[in-house]
């Protein structure tokens, strides 16, 4: 067996946090050995990630780098490995964990050593998600992520942190459970929890239904989808800064994730059959959070709304089975993973400096801190979608593939892309132009350097990719191709069945 | 040199917004000096193109590449291209020299300049494309170029209403044309604008379900693509935001909201004349809108006292002719009112920017008047103006817009009459607007309180000279290129760069069309002075005895408040709504605040039974016992 560079890009992290439990207390509690420790860790993971996807071969739909470990024998392996789309997934959790570590230095103003290990950790279960071929392991990752994250929102919240963080893990908890069950009966009808072997036997059709709609509780809750979307704006309103910024750029994408991996893959037949539900439920995600944006006050919230209308554009992308539908909704995860970041980061910066959300408590900001006021324009115009923007391929691509297949749901969603252009012009508007009536503000100071690199290194990101997609198109394109393929040739099976 | 005229005007925003640190004025130069080198080019590339057939289409890289959705960064150089890039690089170098001497109190110059250059870059990566993707990257990018100079002036809370009501308007047309590229990928497999259009004629029969209705493919295509042209050209239904758009500064209005960006639909319908030439419905729709929008904002025109809303609203209905003139099929006629209106209207706006300057900000045409001796180049210039664009017998606007009524009458149809008719009406209408507009300004009494006579003089030679060049496009421009783009070498010109199927013939020509419309033209202007320097009684009695009209007209139609009361507030109300019943009290009610809530309740009853009595728990147990025997009795 080859070098483990999976398990160490998963477990990196876990040893960075044990290396941080290690370091002593500053007396002046800025805890510079921890935030030492803690971005050598995460930008040495990125390099790795990076490593990955440099040796990583384009040309093949197999999954690579596996390892293989039998752990309780006959029951469950511990299997990685990867194919195009989990790369990227990697790639993006490298990515935003150092960007998450610097915001901290700015935002975390109590207990940072505990924060910084409760981030590597996630960083390693999050990782652990996007590697795991094994059902059991994959929910082991799945679920484990809650913890970090709910102590996260817990310890480190605004005001109202006890009661989000329940309803964070309530809602979650909720559709996990039944993951469980289905997990166990997939190893019942299977003997195995092997996700390559799972694809190879087939579900026989008659269970998938029930399966299916298990697995859809869990990443439904997680992604969110409408109606159970309502504890992500209460979480993010009420998370500090990088816990918003892991929860909306990673987290989020699992649950998309898992409707790819797990859903399409092991359930086709269901997947097809609940095909029309799942663009009801994102059509009314992507209008409904849309208009809801539309009237909040407080900017965290306006932002958790957009992303589940965003959201909404993924998973109706994923449901199309073409190729432009799929491709796109991973770009548009992966973009939004950039774009939500970037927003809440900016939030942040505005957040640090006067305690406040309210949009009606800002205006007039760019007289005072213009460099400031070009980034968050270069992120809101990304979040409405605007050409040569990250944001406008994944859309784009998502409404392509899905006008092939349903006229209706691709105008209606459309629509979307309206309210998203006054939502967001409209925040902006209030929040940056204007005339300067707050006087508190006019002592504000523009961007610092941690925050300067963050937010600028996002926004080249975003142009980049908004310019030249074909980095990511062509590392997702033939593993996209073959989960189409597969799809298509189970679907037809049954007609041919039939 | 294609590529230096494409990415120049970028490079010019990039570095001379970076390049404030070392003083405003190096931003402003290192702008208009590369836009003008684009200018140049661009000329050059033009006559290139006539001399020697110059045309060709250049790939940058692959854009994006998902299945067979392959889209390419291109420079496609062909005569229509190559007139559009002589037209928005050479007004918008006029612009930016212009804006050096109009700016020049303002404290943000560089980012003024680099972002008219970075517009001048979106509008011609929008013209220069070979695929509609690309295109509608140039559409939102002049969209957003638009909304950022619009409200350039962001202290304004008007000014950064307008610059949002116009991105929003414009992306209500985006939607459509998104759309419209949906459906053309669909069917064709392909953006690219020269397999779409080879594949037009095998599907000009197709028939689709589109939404539960039987549609001719082409049709729903053209009407689609033709919402967006509607949008950012401003025509009847999307045309709100045009009007409110001259909160920007002038030389936006002049080079965004005149000469360039709002032609892009115009551009769009002839580039798509392979496609829109299958469907006679959508040409008849394209013509019937552009009538309707010619009239319409004429009309408004007619009343309005700000002098930045009259030009609006004339350039409104201009672009209502070129659609009409499209829509009747003589797109090269389209393309050359275009072509003619750029120079005149900039021309307009420009002067009246000039004449807003020297009266400190003052945009009333009630406050103004008697001006002309005070500044005689700018007086001049705007008469100009007014005569090319009414149509004046031998300058630019003569032959463009009698072309259009000419071919309009032409077509032998229907629409086409009454195209005629509309175009005549409202060429008298322009003329009569136009001339108040200089009457009231230049001529009769001075009617500015807060400024006197004495302090206004004229312009600086660096706003006069723009003047200059214009006025000499608007006399001339004209008659030069009549020959060229609508004349006897129009087809050597145009090659295949546009599709017309039914040729127009010109015998059929009667003389009276001819001369109809320059008499009207001419008779307007001893009529407008009468009416509104002469005797103003006969004006206020016709304005009373039809106050209604008037304040119809006033209000521009009322489109504003019937869009407020059937959008804005129902979008608002049912945002409201979502939110606080949907959101709060069902979804979260009835979901974990009221399992919580359950949870509470249940546990604090079942921690009564835990009192610490023995009776208690022997009761309990008893009942638990009896329960079981009854059912077990019950069972057996």
């Amino acid at each position: 067996m080859n070098f483990p560079i999976l398990s160490s890009v998963t477990f990196l992290p876990l040893i960075g946090a044990l290396f941080i439990f290690l370091t002593q207390n500053d007396a002046d509690e800025k805890n510079r050995g921890a935030i030492y420790v803690s971005l050598f860790t995460s930008f040495f993971n990125l390099f790795i990630a990076l490593f990955l996807w440099y040796s990583f071969d384009n040309n093949t739909s197999d999954f690579q780098f596996v390892e293989e470990i039998t752990w309780i024998s006959g029951l469950i392996k511990y299997k990685f490995g990867i194919d195009g789309i989990s790369i990227l997934f990697i790639i993006l959790t490298a990515f935003i964990t150092p960007i998450c570590i610097i915001s901290c230095i700015n935002s975390v103003k109590t207990r940072l050593k505990e924060f910084l290990i409760a981030l590597l950790v996630l960083e390693t279960f999050m990782i652990g998600v996007f590697c795991s071929l094994d059902l059991v392991v994959f929910y082991l990752f799945f679920e484990a992520g809650l913890i970090p994250m709910f102590l996260i929102i817990g310890i480190w919240g605004g005001p109202r942190k006890v009661y989000s963080a329940f309803k964070f893990f309530l809602f979650t908890l909720l559709g996990s459970v039944l993951m469980l069950v289905a997990i166990i009966a997939i190893y019942w009808t299977t003997g195995t929890t092997d996700v390559t072997q799972i694809y190879e036997i087939k579900i026989p059709e008659e269970h998938q239904y029930l399966l299916w709609l298990a697995f859809f509780s869990s990443f439904a809750v997680k992604l969110p989808m409408w109606p159970v979307h309502t504890w992500l704006p209460d979480a993010h309103v009420e998370a500090p800064t990088p816990g918003s910024v892991v929860l909306a750029a990673i987290l989020l994408k699992m649950a998309g994730y898992g409707f790819l991996r797990f859903s399409v893959g092991m359930f086709p037949n269901a997947s097809e059959y609940f095909t029309p539900l799942i663009f009801a439920l994102s059509v009314i995600a992507v209008i409904y959070t849309s208009l809801v944006a539309l009237m909040q006050d407080d900017m965290k919230k306006l932002i958790a709304y957009s992303s589940v209308a965003h959201m909404g554009f993924v998973t109706m992308g994923i449901f199309t089975f073409n190729t432009q539908g799929i491709e796109g909704s991973i770009y548009q995860m992966i973009s939004h993973g950039l774009i939500s970041a970037a927003l809440f980061l900016s939030v942040g910066v505005l957040y640090d400096r006067t305690n406040s959300r309210l949009i009606k408590s800002y205006g007039g900001l760019v007289h005072i801190i213009p460099k400031y006021s070009l980034l968050f324009m270069i992120f809101a115009l990304a979040a409405l979608g605007l050409p040569g923007t990250s944001g406008f391929i994944g859309e784009f691509l998502v409404l392509v593939g899905t006008f092939k297949v349903n006229f209706l749901v691709a105008i209606v969603a459309s629509i979307g892309v309206i309210l998203a252009a006054a939502y967001i012009l409209w925040l902006y508007k209030r929040v940056v132009f204007g005339k300067l009536d707050n006087i508190q503000l006019k002592k504000i100071k523009d961007i610092n350097f941690s925050e300067g690199f963050n937010l600028i290194t996002l926004s080249l990101m975003v142009l980049f990719f908004g310019f030249y997609p074909e980095p990511i198109l062509e590392t997702i394109k033939v593993s996209v191709d073959n989960l189409i393929s597969n799809y298509n040739f189970d679907v037809g099976r049954k007609i041919t069945l039939k | 040199m294609q590529y230096a005229v494409l990415f120049l005007p970028l490079f010019g925003a990039l570095f001379g917004y970076l390049i404030k640190y070392f003083g405003d004025i190096f931003s402003q130069l290192i702008t208009t000096l590369f836009v003008c080198i684009t200018a140049i080019l661009s000329i050059i590339l033009f006559y290139n193109g006539i001399s020697k057939g110059d045309y060709g289409n250049y790939i940058i890289y692959e854009w994006i590449t998902s299945g067979n959705f392959i889209v390419n960064w291109s420079i496609n150089i062909d005569p229509l291209s190559s007139i559009m890039l002589v037209v928005v690089s050479s007004v918008s170098a006029l612009v930016h020299i212009y804006s050096i001497g109009y700016m020049e109190h303002d404290p943000d110059k560089p980012r003024f300049m680099s972002y008219l250059s970075l517009f001048t870059f979106a509008m011609l990566v929008l013209v220069v494309s070979d695929n509609f993707l690309q295109l509608f990257f140039g559409w939102e990018g002049v969209g957003l170029c638009s909304y950022l100079l619009i409200g350039f002036w962001y202290k304004k809370n008007s000014a950064n209403k307008a610059a949002i009501k116009a991105f929003i308007v414009n992306r209500v047309g985006d939607f459509g044309f998104a759309i419209g590229i949906f459906l053309i990928f669909m069917y064709f497999g392909t953006v690219n604008y020269d397999e779409v259009f080879n594949l037009i004629p095998e599907f000009s029969k197709r028939e689709i379900n589109f939404i539960g209705l039987n549609f001719n493919l082409i049709t729903l295509i053209c009407l689609f693509l033709f919402i967006g042209a509607m949008g950012k050209s401003a025509q009847f239904f999307l045309h709100t935001w045009l009007p409110d758009a001259m909160e920007g500064p002038t030389p936006v209005s002049a080079l965004i909201h005149a000469a360039t960006m709002v032609t892009a639909g115009v551009f769009l319908v002839v580039r798509c004349s392979p496609i829109f030439e299958y469907s006679e419905v959508a040409l008849n729709f394209v013509a019937i809108i552009g009538m309707i929008t010619a009239f319409f904002a004429a009309s408004v025109a007619l009343v309005q006292n700000d002098i930045k809303r009259i030009i609006a609203y004339s350039t409104c209905s201009q672009l209502g002719y070129m659609f009409f003139a499209a829509g009747i099929g003589a797109y090269h006629v389209a393309i050359f009112h275009l072509f003619t209106h750029a120079f005149f209207k900039a021309l307009l706006f420009l002067g009246s920017g000039s004449v807003i300057h020297s009266l400190k900000e003052e945009q009333d045409i009630r406050n103004m008047g008697g001006i002309w001796k005070q500044m005689p180049f700018t007086w001049i210039a705007m008469i100009i103006g007014t005569l090319a664009l009414t149509g004046f017998p031998f300058l630019s606007g003569y032959y463009s817009k009698d072309a259009i009524i000419e071919f309009a009458y032409l077509k032998q149809t229907n629409i086409g009459y009454a195209a005629t008719a509309v175009g005549i009406v409202t060429a008298f209408m322009t003329a009569i607007y136009s001339w108040r507009l200089i009457l009231k300004t230049f001529h009769g009494k001075f009617n500015n309180e807060n400024l006197s006579k004495s302090e206004i003089h004229d312009s600086r030679v660096i706003i006069i000279f723009p003047l200059g060049i214009l006025v000499l496009g608007s006399i001339f421009a004209g008659f030069i290129f009549k020959d060229f783009l609508i004349g006897k070498y129009y087809d050597l010109f145009w090659l295949d760069s546009i599709l017309v199927l039914n040729k127009f013939d010109h015998s059929l020509i009667p003389n009276w069309i001819l001369f109809i419309t320059p008499m009207l033209v001419i008779f307007a202007i001893p009529l407008s002075f009468y009416l509104f320097i002469k005797n103003n009684k006969v004006l206020d009695d016709i304005i009373n005895k039809n106050k209604k009209i008037y304040n119809f007209l006033l209000n521009k139609w009322y489109f504003d408040e019937v869009y407020s009361f059937l959008f804005v507030k129902p979008t608002k109300v049912l945002g409201s709504f979502f939110w606080k019943s949907g959101d709060i009290k069902t979804i979260d009610r009835f979901g974990p605040d009221g399992i919580s809530k359950i949870i509470k309740i249940i546990s604090k009853k079942s921690s009564k039974f835990q009192s610490g009595y023995i009776y208690d728990y022997a009761f309990v147990m008893l009942i638990g016992l009896s329960l079981l025997l009854t059912i077990f009795i019950f069972y057996k």
